[in-house]
């Protein structure tokens, strides 16, 4: 090394760049209003058939007077009903079953079977059955969607079960607990996360069920008034009820999320 | 309350793992377990506190509890088995549960464990907010809750850093030094075993079997981390495994 020139410095670049996109909630909600400014300018611009493709605005339009004349409120009122009750003895089903699966030797290789036997079973294939055995009423809907969202939440559940850490299990046992205590105080806290991820599967699966059953047959519910007013040619009822089922998965997801913030608060 | 194993053999599958380990352990003693790793240290002591049944031989407890005692044999973890979801005064609170306590004998109870393993300001943290040692002293806490007869330990202080290991290594001294609880102490790490042991079982390596029994003389209250004299006896340990730890090493692990 000559003594004259100082080594020249090369700064080490930075390569920590870990894709950690961050959360912005305000660049989320702006996405959505630009969609839809978009949508009503394209409308406004006459490049939308009104009759194919209305503008937000009708469709706003038409909402309002569904809600309005009380139309509304009756449809959902029958969708929330057939939703929530199926989901809720789904999920309260599966969760008991996907415990059982978890934890018994006995219930779990037949358990597994079962489930993976029918789990590929697109549900709304067996609403004929149902209607069959429960009458083309509010049996067969709620049946459809209870069944629809029982197997993703066993699957979940008992995923769920097994990952939790045997060490801690271990831990209860010696000192003493009781396995009513163990599953209570143990395993179903440390299979709460993943039970809940099956829950949010199972509610939108919830969803996609009661359109389709509310297709197939009954004359109220926001499926079947989505339904009657394509058969009517009404595109801004149309799409105004699907707007009713986007608001009402954003509102399920909220909730869920807002209970798994609430239950998991020790993370 | 005494606790002896005799005789005990254990298998996994086609793999021995312990052959033929016997050994007692009195009241108020505190016995240390060294050997190579994969020697079954971790199986011996499930199988002394009944989380492991073993192929041959038996676990047997001499003399009654005291009365007191909610939980007579009672482990610290190496991982310290914390539920995450619960703050450092629910774990404690955890195994007094199990136990119709008054609330405000409950409540003492909890107190005073955490007092004694200086936790006193962190009982409504959550485990995640603590350091490695501050999760084991919620371990010890744990476990003198219950009022243990016997505490049986799994290498408590491996997972922590030396400085932090050296301060509860005083903690541990100091918990032995007075009444009558007795303590299974396994460690790979013999300054730790000489430092706390009355008496050291080195087990050969895989299958273990019992090798060698050291008594140590001097009083626990009387040994310095530096002492010579332990550091010398340490070594003299060391000699006794030297190979057997360079064998284990080169096992493939099952
Ligand atoms: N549940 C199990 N099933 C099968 N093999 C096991 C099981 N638990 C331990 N082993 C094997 O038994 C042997 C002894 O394991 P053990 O954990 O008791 O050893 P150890 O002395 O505690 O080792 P370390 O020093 O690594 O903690 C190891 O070879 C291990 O791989
Ligand atoms: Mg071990």
């Amino acid at each position: 090394m000559s003594e004259t020139a100082a080594p020249e410095a090369h700064p080490v670049p930075y390569r920590g760049d870990l894709f950690l996109p961050r959360t912005r909630r305000l660049a989320g909600a702006l996405a959505l209003v630009a969609l839809i400014a978009f949508w009503q300018a394209a409308s406004s611009l006459g490049w939308l058939d009104p009759v194919m493709a209305p503008s937000p605005r009708e469709v706003f339009a038409a909402l309002l007077a569904m809600a309005k004349s009380g139309e509304l409120a009756g449809h959902l009122a029958a969708s929330l009903g057939r939703l929530l009750g199926g989901f809720a003895i789904g999920a309260t089903a599966g969760v008991g079953f996907g415990l059982a699966v978890g934890l018994f030797s006995l219930v779990r290789s037949p358990g597994i079977a079962v489930v993976s036997a029918l789990f590929p079973i697109p549900k709304i294939a067996l609403l004929p059955l149902f209607i069959l055995w429960f009458g083309i009423g509010e049996g067969s809907k709620l049946a459809t969607i209870a069944f629809g969202s029982f197997f993703p939440t066993v699957v979940a559940t008992y995923g769920a079960v097994d990952a939790v850490d045997r060490s801690l299990v271990r831990m209860g046992r010696s000192f003493g607990l009781s396995s009513w205590s163990i599953v209570r105080k143990i395993v179903l806290p440390g299979a709460l996360p993943g039970i809940l991820s099956g829950l949010r599967i199972a509610s939108s699966i919830s969803i996609v069920l009661l359109v389709a059953a509310e297709m197939i047959g009954a004359n109220r519910g926001v499926g079947a008034m989505v339904l009657a007013a394509g058969n009517l040619m009404q595109s801004d009822r149309l799409l105004g009820g699907v707007v009713v089922l986007s608001v009402l998965g954003l509102f399920i997801a909220g909730l869920l999320g807002w209970i798994e913030r609430r239950l998991t608060a020790w993370r | 309350m005494n606790l002896s194993a005799s005789r005990i053999s254990h298998n996994y599958g086609p793999l021995p793992v312990l052959a033929d380990v016997s050994l007692t352990v009195a009241s108020g003693e505190v016995v240390a377990v060294v050997g190579p790793s994969g020697c079954g240290k971790s199986t011996l002591l499930r199988i002394l506190g009944g989380l492991e049944r073993p192929d041959a031989g038996a676990v047997a407890t001499e003399g009654e509890p005291p009365a007191r005692s909610l939980n007579p044999i009672t482990y610290v973890f190496q991982d310290f088995a914390l539920l995450p979801w619960r703050t450092v005064a629910g774990n404690v609170a955890l195994p007094l549960e199990e136990h119709s306590l008054p609330t405000a004998e409950r409540d003492a109870i909890i107190r005073d464990a955490l007092a004694r393993t200086g936790l006193s300001d962190f009982a409504k943290a959550w485990p995640r907010q603590l350091s490695g040692g501050m999760k084991q002293r919620v371990g010890i806490a744990r476990a003198l809750a219950v009022r243990p007869a016997i505490l049986l330990m799994d290498e408590p202080l491996s997972a922590l850093d030396g400085q932090t290991r050296e301060l509860l290594m005083d903690d541990l001294v100091a918990l032995h030094a007075a009444g009558d609880l007795s303590t299974v102490y396994v460690t790979h790490n013999l300054d730790e075993a000489v430092r706390l042991a009355d008496r050291i079982l080195v087990l050969s390596r895989r299958p273990g079997r019992i090798r060698a029994e050291v008594r140590l003389e001097t009083p626990r209250a009387e040994r310095r981390p530096a002492d010579p004299a332990l550091a010398a006896q340490a070594r003299e340990l060391w000699d006794l495994i030297r190979e057997d730890a360079a064998e284990a090493d080169r096992e493939l692990v099952a």
